[in-house]
């Protein structure tokens, strides 16, 4: 098994143990469960796990990934001091925290559906969707998130940061879309606003469910531009390459970042 | 065995390595020493590759260290802090370091000395400090490297545990490995060092054999010579040239 295989298997093994995590994935099933049993249709209990996931997901995967890099630094060190390449060694260690956390998510937000499949009609497109959108912010939050604790030394800054962050990605960054729409109302802002959307992880996992629920008051004014822009299909596609570059640049930067830094 | 050659160190403007040369011979156990912040750490982790030099070179065996880390084969090292992925088991670290070294052959007797067995399939998370601590030393001596890089070895072991490690030490050395080894037990280094480097703000101020260290203190007890080195660092009254081991270079204090 290659060096970053190795690291990974491991850096799993320690994480599907972390009672945290359990509580994660439990977390979003008794929530999936209640709003089922609370009489909420298939749609609606996805709508109301989409609301959870914009917030949940990204505040989750920043806090945990900042703590576990700062809580595992002198492990890293000791294998850093081992006869291995740095960048092997960054791809297990980034893929085994990545990958728990987006499994154990997905999971309990699916089992509610699973067990209810019987009773009413599964909406096998949101669902999917809508896991889809949590595993793409997930792997956007955790490369921030490893980013951050590569550059910021003091644990107690790299959290402050990572909150920050979170605050941005979910409440300021809509703030300042709002108020730029207010502003220049006037104006034709329909590509501003799309380039907006696709700057912000949680906007486009956003718009991407709540096109796939066909509701489209939910959207938001960019989700709405958005999908009159590029129609629903390529406009996911298009969404989703986004997400995957919001995961991709950071754990580039951060791998770049590992590869140089003195420990 | 081991040469730093005019290690260069600074993070922004505080330098902490200036121009660094050490000899670490083979079958000697070298002592690293210094007062806090003095720039041990940051030499031991260039050796290892964990940190970048500004300048210098470092050669294992006269074959300088390349930047792809394969050198680190031959290198065990027993970090200060002890601490593993909490969930992970005694057993699956071992497994975890044997595969990444390739599978190399492996010594266990250290982890039947220090009774690791029984703790097999713990969790790390709820060990003693003292026994991820073995667990540390275990792991830098399982492979014969040629280099042991010790940082602070016995702190937090308990008495028998230290002297079996101590013992040990003294086992590798007689191998004829490298043994590099930072403490502040000045009591420790007096019963395992054979050579002491000292380092002051960044510079080497004394380098020789324990007989060389005492001729030049005018101490008979390494401990007492020791602290007549920071001493005399803190009166800017630097070791006189003489007492330098020949070959290795010192700083003006």
């Amino acid at each position: 098994m290659s060096v970053a295989g190795l690291v990974f298997s491991f850096r799993v093994r320690d994480l599907v143990r972390s009672p945290w995590l359990a509580a994660y994935a439990l977390g979003f099933f008794a929530i999936g469960e209640s709003l089922f049993w609370f009489g909420g249709t298939a749609d609606q209990v996805v709508l109301s796990l989409l609301n959870l996931v914009l917030t949940v997901v990204p505040l989750a995967a920043l806090v945990f990934g900042v703590v576990y890099v700062y809580s595992t630094r002198e492990f890293t060190e000791l294998l850093l001091a081992q006869p291995i390449p740095r960048r092997q060694l960054f791809v297990g260690l980034v893929g085994g925290l990545t990958v728990p956390l987006s499994a154990a998510g997905a999971l309990g937000m699916a089992l509610p559906f699973v067990l209810h499949a019987g009773r009413q009609a599964v909406p096998v497109g949101p669902l999917v969707t809508l896991l889809v959108a949590a595993i793409g912010l997930t792997a956007a939050c955790t490369a921030l998130a490893v980013l951050i604790a590569l550059w910021i030394d003091d644990r107690l800054r790299g959290i402050g940061v990572a909150l920050g962050t979170w605050l941005a990605l979910t409440l300021l960054y809509d703030a300042g879309v709002l108020a730029i729409a207010a502003a220049y109302d006037r104006w034709p802002l329909d590509k501003v606003m799309i380039g907006l959307m696709l700057a912000n992880p949680v906007d486009i996992a956003r718009s991407v469910v709540i096109s796939q629920l066909d509701i489209p008051a939910m959207m938001g004014y960019s989700g709405a531009v958005f999908r009159q822009a590029f129609g629903s299909s390529i406009g996911v596609a298009i969404a989703l390459l986004a997400l995957v570059s919001w995961a991709l640049v950071p754990f580039l930067f951060a791998r770049r970042r590992f590869e140089r830094r003195d420990f | 065995m081991i040469t730093f050659d005019g290690i260069r160190k600074a993070f922004g403007a505080r330098h902490v390595l200036d121009g660094v040369t050490v000899n670490v011979a083979a079958a000697r156990v070298t002592a690293l020493v210094g007062p806090n912040g003095s720039g041990k750490t940051t030499l031991i982790k260039i050796l290892l590759g964990l940190t970048h030099p500004d300048a210098g070179v470092i050669s294992i065996g006269g074959t300088p260290v390349d930047v792809t880390g394969s050198y680190r084969s031959q290198v065990g090292y027993m970090p200060q802090a002890a601490n593993f992925p909490s969930h992970l088991r005694v057993g699956e670290i071992v497994e975890l370091v044997t595969a990444l070294r390739g599978g190399q052959a492996r010594d266990e007797s250290l982890l039947d000395a220090f009774g690791l067995r029984a703790d097999w399939d713990r969790p790390v998370g709820t060990l003693s400090g003292g026994t991820r601590q073995k667990l540390n030393a275990s792991i830098a001596m399982m492979f014969a490297p040629s280099v042991l890089v010790l940082d602070e070895p016995t702190a937090g072991l308990d008495p028998v545990a230290a002297a079996t490690l101590r013992d040990r030490v003294r086992r590798e050395r007689d191998r004829g490995r490298a043994v590099l080894i930072t403490s502040h037990v000045l009591s420790e280094l007096e019963e395992l060092a054979d050579d002491v480097t000292f380092i002051c703000d960044g510079t080497v101020r004394f380098a020789g054999s324990i007989a060389q260290l005492r001729e030049a203190t005018g101490e008979s007890r390494v401990e007492p010579a020791i602290v007549s080195l920071m001493r005399s660092v803190r009166r800017a009254d630097p070791v006189s040239d003489s007492a330098v081991a020949p070959g290795v270079a010192t700083e003006p204090g």
